[in-house]
């Protein structure tokens, strides 16, 4: 490990306030008191630990203006928004704030540092409050100890926002370690939505990424999240998300997993009142020697209420994707409606999926269900569009299309739902040979 | 040069011979009929053209305008100008017929040209309502919940926008209602033109009503053992197949 990842130089503490302060350095101590993973760890099953470092990588110099002017020029997968912020190595490039009418409306859209600054009782109540449980205790430590860089948007009572907050991260220096944040508050009956992208600069800058992101979702609210993951593959990426949903919250998350070299995703759901829906989509290409390393939590503290999960993996030449999915259903939590599903198309017989679905149910009258199926490419049916004249690449291609446009014709912009047809197109364009 | 020729064509698969030197020719301009029992060989014939990689090719030619097509990929033979309505259409889920069949389209076409996406919608939109298809079809994922006669107007369908030279259809009445196989023929009598030619394996002569053949083929056990004009199919209606297997059986004994 190097030193200055474990003694974060940058003058964070400076003007923040002592609450911050305080959950900086338990989080630094969370980081240095816990072990790595081992592949003994239950968290970590399945999982090449052995190849997991996060040596060497270290927070970087703001970059020079013109790469964060031209990597903000390239921020624009989605067009039609209410507010964008870009981060480049965590260092702001861009940032378009909110219009006057949303302002005087009490919505809050800022970056992570402003936030802090001017609404410190906010982000005491919310920021930095939901760690993972999930395996990579170790890594949220280091991101409370490091965050600089990310955006909290805070949607008041009742307001409806319908174009969606982008926020983009990238990285572009050399090894540089990155800790993006993103903190959505929305309020009883408000609705918004939020896209979160991460992108690398080019196809070789190294990076290690250790992101979070927390939506709170308060009663009868609709929240909307997309993440967007396509960092090059010299990158080892943390993911550490969760949703919280109060009663009658709405929340969809769907995220497009593309890049890394080794990406582990953590997803927790807390459904905290009765009448909650959250749906939870993924779909992740996979290739070369590409990690894809899922593991996800639905947990009912209230019953009545639906999380739906729907995973899916697209493999190709040696990768190999994890799925470990855990249902809870806390004592009391009757009428719950919960569900989990992880495919796995493999397009090569060299790549690897691999599934663990759990059920933990405490009470007695749910719906539960969970199940993962893994499916080698249909000869028949890619004779079928042969014959039609398409090349063995391009049947595949769509097959692989087929196969994902169950979860993005969730995506409710047509835009963007277009452009991740294109990224994921990009990514097959020189592979299925 | 144009015809469609089969010459001594023996196939088996896991080491049981199916076609047992198979011969035909087919010119263009000509509708040839092949009829015959079940499990003779009539589908493996027609996937062996298309080019399925399941079968053993011992011996024979299979050539198109000339050109040997026994060998070459699905995609090749098909850019050849062979289509195949299959007898039993795969279900794509996710595919869009409208995307498909694009895709199709574009794949021959060269490199770095693109589909006009309007005129391509236009024509698209035109064979349907010729084949009697709603429109709302071509957003819905390639035959994914289609009953059987959808499936096969959806065949006849790729196979309009394609324009091959050559068209094996596979039992493509199977499964039609009887208007359904009215409308499924014109589309079919609507292509028929000096420049292509037609094999229609059928059961039912009810179908060469419609599409009248030029040649009429009785298949049995892996070759055609009797050819005739369209009276062969009405009379295969009315007596059967057994007198087929006798006079095969004496004249092979
Ligand atoms: N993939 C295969 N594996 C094993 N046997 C096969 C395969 N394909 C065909 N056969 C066998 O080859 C023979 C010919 O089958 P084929 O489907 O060509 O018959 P057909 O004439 O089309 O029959 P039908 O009129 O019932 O459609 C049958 O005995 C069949 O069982
Ligand atoms: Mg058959």
């Amino acid at each position: 490990m190097t030193t200055t990842l474990e003694n974060p130089t940058h003058s964070l503490s400076a003007n923040e306030p002592s609450w911050l302060a305080e959950r900086r350095a338990a989080g630094l101590d969370q980081f240095k008191s816990l072990a790595m993973p081992t592949a003994r760890d239950e968290a970590w099953r399945f999982a090449s630990v052995g190849k997991l470092s996060i040596d060497d990588f270290n927070p970087v110099p703001a970059p020079a203006t013109s790469t964060l002017d031209a990597l903000t020029e390239r921020s624009d997968l989605v067009t039609a928004r209410a507010g964008r912020c870009v981060y480049v190595d965590d260092a702001p490039a861009n940032f378009e704030g909110i219009s006057q009418e949303l302002a005087d409306q009490g919505v809050i859209y800022l970056p992570l540092t402003e936030a802090i600054e001017q609404h410190p009782e906010l982000l005491e109540k919310y920021f930095l409050q939901e760690s993972t449980e999930l395996g990579s205790e170790k890594f949220f430590g280091l991101h409370a100890a490091t965050v600089k860089a990310g955006a909290v948007l805070y949607v008041p009572k009742g307001v409806e926002i319908a174009d969606p907050f982008v926020n983009y991260y990238w990285t572009s220096g050399t090894r540089s370690a990155v800790f993006p944040h993103t903190l959505v508050i929305a309020e009883d009956n408000s609705k918004v939505s939020v896209v979160d992208l991460f992108f690398s600069e080019t196809k070789e800058n190294e990076a290690l990424n250790i992101s979070v992101s927390n939506i709170h979702a308060g009663a009868n609210a609709h929240v909307f999240r997309k993440i967007v993951q396509d960092w090059n593959e010299k990158t080892v990426s943390f993911q550490l998300d969760t949703t919280v949903a109060e009663r009658d919250a709405q929340v969809q998350n769907v995220a497009v997993n593309i890049g890394a070299e080794r990406a582990r995703f953590e997803s927790q759901t807390r459904i905290e009142g009765p009448g909650a829906d959250v749906k939870m989509y993924s779909l992740t290409v996979a290739e070369e020697s590409q990690e894809f390393d899922q593991r996800t939590y639905q947990t009912h503290n209230a019953g009545n209420a639906v999380s739906d999960l729907l995973y899916k993996n697209a493999l190709l030449d040696n990768s190999r994707t994890i799925f470990s999915g855990l249902i809870k259903v806390a004592e009391g939590a009757q009428q719950t409606d919960a569900y989990q599903t992880n495919r796995n198309l493999l397009l090569d017989p060299t790549a690897d999926a691999n599934a663990l679905p759990g059920l933990e149910i405490l009470a007695n009258d749910v719906r539960c269900s969970h199940g993962a199926t893994t499916g080698n490419v249909d000869e028949a049916e890619l004779f079928y569009m042969m014959q039609r004249g398409i090349s063995r690449r391009v049947a595949m291609q769509l097959m692989v299309f087929g196969f994902f446009e169950e979860v993005i014709e969730k995506i409710d912009s047509d835009e963007l739902a277009e452009n991740l047809r294109q990224l994921i197109h990009n990514k097959f364009e020189s592979k299925i040979k | 040069m144009n015809t469609l020729e089969i010459k001594n064509l023996n196939v088996s698969i896991d080491g049981q011979a199916i076609l047992k030197d198979f011969n035909l020719t087919i010119p263009k301009g000509e509708v040839h009929a092949l009829m015959g029992p079940n499990g003779t060989g009539k589908s493996t014939l027609a996937k062996v053209m298309a080019g399925h990689e399941d079968y053993t090719v011992e011996s024979g030619e299979i050539l198109l305008d000339g050109e040997n097509i026994l060998g070459k990929e699905a995609d090749e033979i098909s850019h050849a100008g062979l289509f195949l309505a299959f007898q039993y259409p795969m279900e794509i889920p996710g595919v869009s017929i409208a995307n498909f069949i694009r895709a199709a389209r574009q794949a021959r076409l060269p490199e770095g040209e693109d589909i006009n996406a309007v005129e391509y919608y236009k024509e698209l939109y035109a064979k349907m309502d010729s084949l009697k298809m709603d429109r709302k079809f071509t957003a819905r994922s390639l035959n994914e919940g289609f009953s059987g006669g959808e499936k096969k107007r959806c065949e006849i369908l790729q196979m309009a926008m394609l324009e091959p030279k050559y068209c094996v259809m596979d039992e493509t009445d199977s499964g039609l209602d009887i208007d359904a196989l009215r409308i499924v023929s014109e589309g079919v009598n609507h292509m028929r033109s000096e420049e292509r030619g037609f094999l229609v394996i059928t059961h039912y002569q009810r179908l060469l009503d419609y599409i009248i053949p030029d040649v009429v083929h009785v298949m049995y056990d892996g070759r055609i053992v009797h050819s005739g004009d369209k009276e062969l199919a009405k009379e295969l209606e009315s007596k059967g197949y057994d007198w087929v297997k006798e006079e095969f059986a004496s004249a092979s004994a």
